[in-house]
């Protein structure tokens, strides 16, 4: 596919040692790359290397502190995103953005109507859409609403509308974390076809099989630097995978150590759908004392739907939840009361209150109890002491209690929610996502903290899109998939290839 | 041109703006005194000294305040947690019926010991006026934008047909007002022989009480808390639709003892014009005050201040008085343009 000798009469794309800070983190450090006409090059990098900032700088959504983007031989104005759409680039982001109540037809062609015409050129565009989808073999139903549509067929409609607006240059940031593997398949397809046509494609992905499968050239970037460039052919997943974690982390090791009585059990639960997210479907689940149970799965198969019942924000539809002390209204508070610790999956929006200081945010569950509250008088003294030892005790960098949460990196803000919810040795922990984000440093201490709620005796549910993360972390792994929950694997029962099975609903009894 | 958010906006940033936004405001009344055709200097002098210049003036300005201070409070309160009341004006008038209705009762046997019963009567009407629009908006989403808004003009109606019909001053040669309060029943001047009542005294403790509520109570900090995150007050278990309930209760409450405060204290009887718009005016103070309590007080009294000054002014000047509502607004938006300016920086690309 691509030629052996790529011409520098070739070069579509150059970024040319962009470097972009926030704060102290060198989110970019002097990262330069080319890319040539009908290339699939593969960006690859932990969560937090860097390559979302990357692509947000030649978007135009942040404008790099040094460096200089070239697009067609033509340096790109930094920080305007309209000149990057007209200079040929398109994105499909990781995160759909798409309106759920217009059809696919006006979702393709939103923004790319000029104002002042009367008219919105509907069988022109029509036709052009009829063509791109037969050229690339995407086949979609123009009319259809997006909200009606599957995940599959969304980022088909995403892929579409940055051809319809001829895009060359098309950047897809983790495509396949919200995709089956069958559905992978079919956009490796559309992209090999897509790359005949000259279209260049920059691939961002952190999953090895899927970069070795596709791209012709890998970038390797970690902690903002970029650590390595190879050609495909010459390399293999091992030493991509050296490449991209540096030296090699140990995995926690875990002492087997024998599980303890049911703390909480879920009984042939159902949930309602959260939007295009399924609910759970008749799902039934015990976490024993002393274990961490693993939930694998693919994004939005209804991780979601049992992460918020278990922490009080649903209530079942039909099935009963059983524990111990199980407080009278399942609601937050009362799933607070009865000893669950939640750390929530967006610790931006759903743990923490970004114009709040730290110490308000510290007793953001506990404000009602004594000592931080008498007959609604709140005590900011002992809230504040008891910020400054949750600060020193779980090492969090911060100017001061009193400096608003929002100033603080993910890692410390994520630490302070950890010694939150843990400082009262809570029995149950829901651990939704605790990691995704955070640097290496951050990382081992969360699942060291993890590890040793579970060594004292918790029942923790970790859920987690990364695999290797469940796989290192868990006593026992359930699979997720559209809602349905997979029987219990115990630690290393099953091989990453055979959960990944599971993933793609392969195996279940039940149809969804 | 786009905006991009400081982390740590500087001192001088942060009273720099609205310092210029001050200045500006001034060129601006300025320019429109002289198309009135006057000296703008001279008007100017003339809007602070009516507002200021003598000690009739300054108690005249603390009394068109005191209205303000409460439904500055009310707006204050209720957009702090995100509560978007509109319809200060109708809590206003609601606790002026109340007010009218005790305060021609039977109470007055038990002279001033009626007047805390008669406020706590008007607090308790306003409050109701309110639940309305928050259970409609925590039940079902209902925009309280719209409800509250909406309210305004049903409250007025209903005055109107209250002052025409069954509250109708027997002895008021006809003019649709309301009888008058019982003596007994007024709210006493602060001191003998000045204009300034006890309405004033009211506003200066609950505008300390609220800012006591909003800064040591668990009920302030849910308050806060609701209207910065809702989603993570909810997470973290704070009942976030009895919170909003709650604060439309305190926000009702306060807005109508404005409308007692006027009746009791300075008009004495019910009608048409209580309020020449103090609900709405309220949502300037509040927003020039920054939502803060203490804020709202001085706010309000510029406020009125501009309005009393330029009452006056229009008399010794002849530039009309629709000058202090052109003031007004120039002010707010500027002010607003300053406080996104102390958190943003404009940058050209």
């Amino acid at each position: 596919m691509t030629p052996a000798h790529p011409k520098a009469q070739d070069v579509v794309l150059r970024l040319d040692t962009i470097t972009k800070r926030f704060g102290p983190l060198v989110a970019n450090d002097a990262i330069s790359l080319t890319l040539h006409r009908g290339e699939v090059i593969a960006l690859l990098g932990e969560n937090g290397a860097g390559k979302t900032t990357l692509m947000n700088i030649l978007f135009g959504q942040y404008t790099a502190d040094a460096g200089e983007v070239t697009v067609f031989g033509h340096p790109l104005p930094p920080g305007n995103p309209a000149a990057a759409l007209a200079a040929g680039l398109g994105m499909v982001h990781q995160h759909f953005t798409l309106a759920d109540n217009l059809s696919v037809l006006d979702n393709i062609q939103l923004g790319t109507v000029p104002l002042w015409r009367m008219g919105l050129g509907r069988r022109t565009a029509r036709a052009k859409l009829a063509k791109l989808a037969a050229d690339f073999g995407l086949s979609i139903d123009p009319d259809a609403l997006v909200g009606s549509l599957a995940v599959g067929e969304r980022q088909r409609v995403e892929i579409l509308k940055a051809l319809y607006r001829d895009a060359r240059i098309l950047i897809l940031d983790e495509p396949t974390a919200v995709l089956t593997p069958q559905e992978s398949d079919a956009l490796f397809d559309t992209l090999r076809r897509a790359i005949k046509t000259g279209l260049s494609v920059i691939f961002i992905s952190h999953k090895l099989h899927e970069v070795m499968a596709l791209s012709s050239r890998v970038l390797v970037l970690r902690h903002g630097k970029l650590v390595g460039e190879v050609a495909t052919r010459d390399t293999d997943r091992h030493a991509l995978a050296a490449l991209m974690v540096g030296a090699e982390v140990p995995p926690p090791s875990v002492a087997p150590q024998n599980p303890g009585p049911a703390l909480l059990t879920l009984r042939d639960v159902s949930t309602r759908n959260i939007g295009a997210a399924p609910g759970l479907k008749s799902v039934s689940l015990s976490l024993r004392a002393g274990q961490i149970t693993g939930l694998a799965g693919v994004s939005g198969n209804g991780q979601a739907a049992l992460s918020d019942l278990i922490s009080g924000l649903t209530t079942p539809q039909s099935g009963a939840v059983e524990m111990p002390n199980l407080p009278d209204i399942w609601s937050p508070r009362g799933a607070i009361s009865a000893g669950i610790a939640r750390i929530p999956e967006d610790r931006h929006k759903t743990g923490s209150i970004a114009d709040f200081s730290l110490t308000e945010n510290a007793i953001l569950e506990t404000y009602a109890q004594a000592p931080f509250s008498r007959n609604g008088l709140l005590n900011w003294a002992a809230a504040d002491a008891h910020t400054r030892h949750l600060i020193a005790t779980n090492d969090v960098r911060c100017p001061g209690p009193s400096a608003p949460i929002r100033q603080l990196s993910g890692g410390n803000m994520q630490k302070l929610i950890l010694g939150r919810v843990l400082e009262a040795s809570p029995k149950i922990i829901l651990a939704n996502q605790p990691v995704r984000g955070l640097d290496i440093g951050a990382i081992t201490y969360v699942h060291k903290r993890l590890l040793a709620a579970r060594d004292a005796g918790a029942a923790v549910l970790l859920i987690s899109e990364d695999l290797d993360e469940i796989m290192a972390l868990s006593d026992v792994i359930h699979v997720v998939s559209e809602g349905r929950l997979s029987p219990e694997f115990a630690r290393g029962r099953l091989t990453a290839a055979e959960l990944g099975l599971w993933m793609a609903g392969i195996g279940f009894a039940h149809a969804a | 041109m786009r905006l991009e958010p400081i982390a740590n906006p500087s001192l001088a940033r942060s009273l720099g703006f609205p310092a210029a936004a001050l200045v500006a405001t001034v060129v601006i009344a300025s320019l429109l005194a002289a198309l009135a055709g006057a000296n703008p200097l001279a008007t100017l002098g003339l809007i602070v000294k009516g507002a200021a210049g003598s000690k009739f003036a300054l108690l005249e300005t603390l009394n068109r305040a005191t209205p303000l201070i409460f439904t500055g409070l009310a707006i204050a309160t209720a957009f702090r947690a995100k509560l978007w009341n509109i319809g200060a004006e109708a809590q206003l008038y609601g606790g002026a019926i109340v007010t009218v209705i005790l305060g021609t009762s039977a109470l007055s046997g038990i002279g001033a010991a009626g007047l805390p019963l008669i406020a706590l009567g008007a607090m308790v009407a306003g409050a109701l006026i309110l639940l309305g629009p928050v259970m409609l908006k925590t039940k079902f989403g209902v925009d309280e934008v719209v409800t509250t808004l909406l309210f305004n003009f049903i409250m007025l109606l209903l005055v109107s047909y209250l002052l025409e019909g069954p509250m109708k001053d027997p002895m008021g040669m006809g003019w649709p007002k309301s009888a008058p309060l019982d003596r007994a029943l007024r709210l006493p001047r602060i001191a003998e022989g000045l204009r300034l009542h006890w309405g004033f005294g009211l506003a200066l403790i609950s505008a300390t009480l609220i800012w006591f509520v909003q800064t040591r109570t668990t009920l302030g900090y849910e308050m806060r808390a609701v209207g910065l995150n809702a989603q993570a007050a909810r997470f973290a278990g704070i009942p976030v639709s009895a919170v909003l309930v709650k604060t439309a209760l305190l926000s009702g409450g306060l807005a109508a003892l404005a409308g007692f405060s006027e009746v009791a204290g300075l008009k004495g009887h019910l009608s048409l014009d209580l309020s020449p718009g103090f609900g709405y005016t309220g949502i300037i103070v509040a927003m020039l005050a920054l939502l803060h309590p203490l804020g709202v007080v001085i706010t309000a009294i510029f406020v009125a201040g501009i309005f009393v000054g330029s009452d006056s002014m229009s008399r010794a000047a002849g530039v009309p008085t629709y000058i202090a509502d052109m003031l007004l607004a120039v002010a707010l938006l500027l002010m607003v343009a300053a406080i996104g300016l102390t958190k943003f920086r404009v940058v050209r690309g």
